[in-house]
């Protein structure tokens, strides 16, 4: 069973390398929604440097947000859906499976070029470790989460704002504890209990999201 | 034929009710409204402008019930399969909806004498705001998905996400809050209020409710209706209209 499951984030990883394009056009996106920044706000190196956490966070979660809705599209167009609702393994697994490669195809190359952004935006440097350790933790999160929502606009041909609509308001909480930890630790704050949160929410969701989108892949394809 | 005998009992109870509901609310509202402007003194800080928790508070209060009702009906409706209980939710959640923009717009309104700004990133205020858009999303989807039968089951899923997200969010702009600005704000349920301003707060949320019971009831029927003039359409049209 967890064999099968293996086998679809490894074949899912291996379509995101053959089309490439995906995932460089996500980490195209959010390094220049970060560079917008500093043309609105103004160059000023303290300014930068005092929003740069926020700033990373809200650019990481629009990207992610931005290839949600081929989560489950290509699937569905291609009917690889239907077999895995008709193949052995439970669909709650195969969604678990989508969303783990949906998080090593989009939000882990995020945080491996975080830190360039990082000096970009003049992050204090006691800020890089605890940024990338936050990405890290509240990272999967947005692809479970971002998981329920795919899963009930895959039939949907105007799906994607629907999405937006959807899943953002159940970001905050990430967006909320992995700036916290962040600016405490910059701050010289203890951040633990921001972490413990974070990654509490994270695995809350990974808990939560299979069942939720399994259950809706099956009633959006009745 | 099995299908329909609920909404039609449903149907014929509430036309029995909806005549008592319609009177309790009237009532409420007019001996809660006299109380809130006639008999409830003026607070000795805020004067006459503080008489706006009377709107604020009944509405704040109903956009969190929506939310329940939304819920607990989504609930019923995706384990039971009940029709009723479908209609119900979907019905609710414009209501909750405007009670949460009547809660933003009054409560933008008094902090404009309370904090000299029509916006401050308060907890209560902001947390208002992202149910606002949870429950846009929610209409987005029983709007979007053409299925009616589908579109019900998957606005329960999306119902049940939320409520359980809407706790969560709850607490992290608590937290948030808290650790961005010290509780300098003035808060509603201070122990100043008693007696009178008691009185009618408590008769104008009793007002709220009925009046949010009593339009639902409303709703649910015209959407029972719109179903079953659909129903016959079909029918007529052959499968077709």
């Amino acid at each position: 069973m967890l064999k099968l499951a293996l086998s679809i984030i490894v074949r899912d990883l291996r379509l995101s390398m053959r089309h490439g394009s995906a995932t460089t056009m996500v980490m195209g996106f959010f390094v220049m929604v970060v560079i917008m920044f500093p043309f609105a706000i103004g160059p000023e190196q303290k300014i930068l440097a005092r929003i740069s956490v926020g700033v990373i966070w809200v650019a990481a979660l629009l990207s992610c947000l931005l290839s949600l809705d081929r989560m489950f599209q290509t699937d569905y167009e291609d009917g690889s859906l239907d077999q895995f609702i008709l193949s052995p393994v439970p669909l709650e697994l195969v969604v678990m499976a989508k969303c783990i490669a949906h998080w090593l195809t989009t939000s882990l190359p995020l945080i491996i070029i975080t830190p360039i952004l990082g000096i970009m935006m003049n992050l204090p440097e006691s800020g890089f470790l605890p940024l990338i350790l936050t990405m890290l933790l509240g990272t999967p999160a947005l692809s479970f989460i971002g998981g329920i929502g795919a899963s009930v606009t895959v039939t949907l041909r105007r799906g994607g704002i629907l999405l937006s609509l959807l899943i953002l308001p159940l970001y905050i909480p990430v967006l909320i504890f992995g700036s916290l930890a962040v600016k405490a630790v910059i701050g010289g704050y203890p951040a633990m209990e921001h972490l413990m949160l974070l990654s509490g929410f994270s695995l809350f969701s990974a808990a939560i999201a299979p069942w939720a989108a399994a259950a809706a892949i099956r009633a959006g394809l009745e | 034929m099995h299908k329909f005998a609920n909404p039609a009992r449903f149907m014929r109870l509430s036309k029995i009710f909806l005549p008592w509901f319609m009177g309790l609310t009237i009532l409420l509202f007019a001996s809660g409204l006299y109380y809130a402007f006639f008999l409830a003194p003026e607070d000795y800080q805020m004067g006459n402008t503080y008489r706006i928790i009377y709107i604020h508070v009944p509405a704040a209060y109903m956009a969190q019930f929506g939310y329940g009702i939304i819920a607990v009906a989504s609930a019923v409706g995706f384990i039971w399969k009940h029709p009723l209980a479908d209609q119900a939710a979907r019905a609710t959640a414009p209501l909750g909806a405007g009670f949460t923009a009547l809660a933003l717009l009054t409560g933008s309104l008094w902090g404009k004498p309370m904090w000299g700004t029509y916006w401050i990133w308060d907890a209560r205020l902001t947390s208002m705001l992202i149910l606002f858009f949870i429950y846009l999303g929610y209409m987005a989807v029983w709007e979007t998905i053409e299925d009616q039968v589908k579109a019900a089951k998957i606005a329960a899923i999306v119902a049940l996400v939320g409520i359980i997200n809407v706790v969560i969010i709850k607490f992290s702009v608590d937290w948030w809050n808290t650790l961005h600005q010290p509780a300098t704000l003035m808060r509603l349920d201070g122990p100043t209020i008693g007696g009178d301003m008691l009185t009618a707060l408590l008769l104008m949320i009793g007002a709220f409710n009925m009046f949010f019971i009593t339009t639902l009831i409303w709703r649910i029927q015209s959407l029972i209706l719109r179903r079953r003039v659909r129903a016959l359409r079909m029918q007529l049209g052959g499968g077709q209209g």
